[in-house]
């Protein structure tokens, strides 16, 4: 009953929605509040959850931090919003978030007929499934007839009728509001299989009541390019929304990182002098100060350090970079030159 | 007096405002430009801001194919179909719920209110007990209890209880076997041989019952039930009447009974019961065949049921006592027993009292039946406010599709209930 009325206010403010509201200048906006409104999931470690002290932490949290870095000189001034995956798009078209930076699969209809506009990929991702250790699975057409969960509202909902259909397996899928109501049915044993994209399945996996009875299965079914968007027809916000995910990149390629990056200025490299506002006026180009990188780096850090931070060896999920590697270390990503 | 003072007046009527017709006219008037005004200019607004933020409108996106699967539909449905076709699946599965949500509450309902005015203390105190529990806790809460609670503790298809005639007879000759008859074991054990395997499943998918395969034949049958029905019915306007004007009773239930299912079994046996079960049978990880009634479906129905029973069953007690007590002694006077004093004399009294406030739960229910959301169940909430409208984003058309759908059910429900209600008023003769 809350969830219509939420989505009754939602229409509503999109109807009664002024001008000014959705209008342009969402960077105006943001400053005016001293805070940026960035829609995040209800809790995805290594993505975005927050910490035992109530902190957000993940890739994706980071990204946010990053805008704030850039905008504010100050990676704090963010103020999170747990959207469910059903949710999430209504509350970036009504204008409640700033930016929508929630493990979001890139999709055309999203990008067009949503209103929306992507800004990059922060982290290239594949459909998989989890399954029980004792079923013996080696591949996703072993599951022929089995019982699925999944959480509403995402392209994996989509992708699995695709694949079963195509391939003439049947299944049965259950689709649950959010991701802890579907972790409990696949927990209690309703499904047999849990699908999501990979990095998410290692996550929920780390939530089940015994994480070793269960494996996530290599095969992925689809291409799942998750990445920050923001409302069509404000080009100023996209930009900046944009080259705050390549700058991450050219920092981590020009080996700039948040230790070195006060003495990295002085260099006499120019694609480092110009990444960091030593030179040219890239910054007020976007509507922000020209040291725009150097604040990113020195508060959050680059492409691979955030990489690292939330998802890398390190933490428990222990993700391999793979395709999210830079362009030159034999991955996709591919910062875009600032000149 | 007025008379002489009419010619007067009627030509000196002018516009003023202290003319309360006419006040009142202008007022009722600028109101209702004002609120279509108020209902344009939303629309123009919205349609401006959708179309300058590139979000597509209008109800196009219904003949758009839909992509996903629905765990229960009623009516023949796949990926391929359209947003419209998911429309209508959710739509049926919500009123599955909600009609059958209505008769369940109104069972248990009924019974828990009358037990509350037993004399047994027990039956009191039970009946009491289970108003108290259910009334006071949320819905949601009750929904949540019986799907992870109760029907995700059952065990695995693999492992699932199975009934039947083969697993009892099975279970009979294990029975006898451990007791040293084993002759009678294994009599036992060919016999369960013989009858084909089990037909009902229970487990954490839900409850699996074979499914009736009819052949052309079956239609006589169908036929002679329809006869019998409308037999029945004759027979019991006929006792109604009679009564009326003897007072002599009439077993009309029993004969009744008779007419609609004797003739039906005798047709049956003649024609050698032209129909047979299609069995499931355990493939894989699921049942295939027969009719499977999935766990979110009943965990929302009994939530539903034993929710909404606990408010109908205090409505009942209210209008039992509502009735005087007079009518009781009245009919205790005349030597009728309290069975049929209760269901000839305060019942249809009570009834008044009780459908006014019933017509309410039963909307309730019907708007609870959102809440399947939380369990996965596919009603037309979560099919179409939720997945249609995340996947195509277009939530003024959704949102607005959606809220005329259950102001509809709730609109006809109650024009049924008033229709009901008029019947079962106090007649005054």
């Amino acid at each position: 009953m809350s969830r219509t009325f939420k989505h009754f206010l939602l229409a509503a403010g999109m109807l009664a929605m002024g001008a000014s509201a959705a209008g342009a200048a969402t960077l105006d906006d943001v400053k005016a509040r001293s805070a940026l409104n960035c829609g995040v999931s209800q809790g995805l470690p290594g993505f975005s959850n927050p910490d035992d002290k109530g902190n957000w932490a993940g890739l994706d949290v980071d990204f946010c931090r990053a805008i704030a870095a850039a905008i504010f000189n100050d990676p704090t001034k963010v103020k999170f919003s747990p959207l469910s995956a059903k949710d999430r798009f209504t509350a970036l078209q009504s204008g409640a978030i700033d930016v929508l930076s929630r493990n979001t699969t890139w999709t055309m209809s999203r990008d067009t007929t949503l209103g929306f506009n992507f800004a990059g990929v922060m982290y290239y991702d594949g459909q998989g499934f989890m399954v029980r250790k004792s079923l013996n699975l080696k591949s996703v057409s072993d599951l022929n007839g089995a019982s699925i969960c999944v959480q509403t509202g995402t392209t994996n909902e989509l992708n699995v009728g695709d694949y079963f259909r195509t391939n003439n397996l049947k299944y049965e899928l259950i689709a649950f509001a959010t991701i802890d109501e579907t972790i409990k049915a696949y927990d209690s044993g309703r499904c047999d299989a849990f699908t999501a994209d990979q990095s998410q399945l290692y996550a929920v996996r780390l939530k089940l009541t015994n994480a070793a009875d269960h494996v996530v299965l290599q095969q992925v079914i689809s291409k799942e390019p998750l990445g920050p968007l923001v409302r069509q027809g404000d080009d100023q916000w996209f930009d900046l929304v944009k080259w705050t995910y390549f700058a991450m990149l050219d920092a981590e390629e020009l080996g700039v990182n948040s230790k070195n990056v006060d003495q990295m200025g002085s260099t006499a490299n120019p694609e480092i002098k110009r990444l960091l506002g030593t030179d040219g006026k890239f910054g007020e180009a976007i509507g922000i100060s020209n040291d725009w990188v150097a604040r990113i780096v020195k508060h959050v850090g680059n492409y691979g350090e955030v990489f690292d931070r939330n998802l890398g060896p390190a933490t428990p999920l222990a993700i391999n970079r793979g395709q999210n590697n830079l362009w030159n270390n034999g991955g996709l990503q591919y910062g875009m030159p600032v000149r | 007096m007025t008379d002489a003072r009419l010619p007067d007046s009627a030509p000196a009527r002018r516009w003023s405002w202290t003319d309360p017709a006419l006040r009142s006219a202008v007022i009722q008037v600028s109101l209702a430009i004002l609120l279509i005004w108020m209902a344009w200019s939303f629309f123009a607004n919205a349609q401006a801001n959708l179309a300058r933020q590139g979000i597509a409108s209008g109800f196009g996106f219904l003949d758009n194919s839909a992509g996903f699967g629905i765990t229960q539909t009623l009516i023949p449905y796949s990926e391929s179909m359209s947003y419209g076709r998911a429309f209508l699946v959710g739509l049926l599965n919500t009123l599955l719920v909600a009609v059958l949500g209505i008769i369940l509450a109104t069972v248990i309902g009924f019974l828990v209110g009358v037990a509350r005015l037993s004399e047994n203390v027990v039956i009191r105190a039970l009946a009491s007990a289970y108003v108290e529990v259910t009334r006071n806790l949320p819905p949601l809460f009750q929904i949540l209890f019986w799907y992870l609670a109760v029907l995700a503790t059952m065990p695995n298809p693999r492992q699932g209880w199975a009934f039947g005639l083969q697993p009892l007879l099975q279970s009979l000759a294990n029975g006898a076997a451990s007791i040293g008859l084993s002759p009678l074991a294994d009599g036992l054990r060919s016999l369960a041989g013989d009858v084909s395997g089990p037909g009902v499943f229970l487990s954490n998918r839900g409850l699996v019952v074979p499914r009736p395969v009819f052949e052309a034949d079956f239609n006589i049958i169908f036929g002679v039930l329809v006869v019998g029905i409308i037999a029945a019915w004759i027979v019991k306007r006929w006792a109604h009447v009679r009564r009326e004007k003897t007072g002599q009773p009439f077993p009309t239930f029993w004969v009744g009974l008779a007419l609609v299912l004797g003739p039906a079994i005798i047709a049956g046996f003649v024609l050698g019961w032209p129909m047979t079960f299609e069995k499931p049978e355990l493939r894989g990880f699921n049942f295939a065949g027969g009719v499977r009634i999935i766990p979110e479906f009943v965990a929302l129905l009994v939530a539903l049921s034993v929710y909404t029973a606990g408010f109908i069953a205090e409505i009942v007690r209210a209008g039992i006592l509502a009735v005087s007590k007079g009518q009781t002694e009245a009919a205790k006077s005349l030597g009728m027993r309290s069975g049929p004093t209760m269901r000839l004399i305060i019942i249809p009294q009570a009834m008044r009292v009780i459908v006014p406030p019933l017509t309410s739960q039963y909307l309730n229910l019907t708007k609870n039946s959102t809440l399947g959301v939380a369990v996965g169940y596919p009603d037309l909430f979560a099919v179409f406010a939720g997945t249609t409208l995340n996947q195509t984003g277009q939530a003024i058309e959704i949102i607005a599709m959606t809220m005329a759908v259950y102001l509809t059910i709730s609109i006809l429900t109650s024009m049924l209930m008033g229709w009901y209600n008029k019947r079962v008023a106090l007649v005054e003769r």
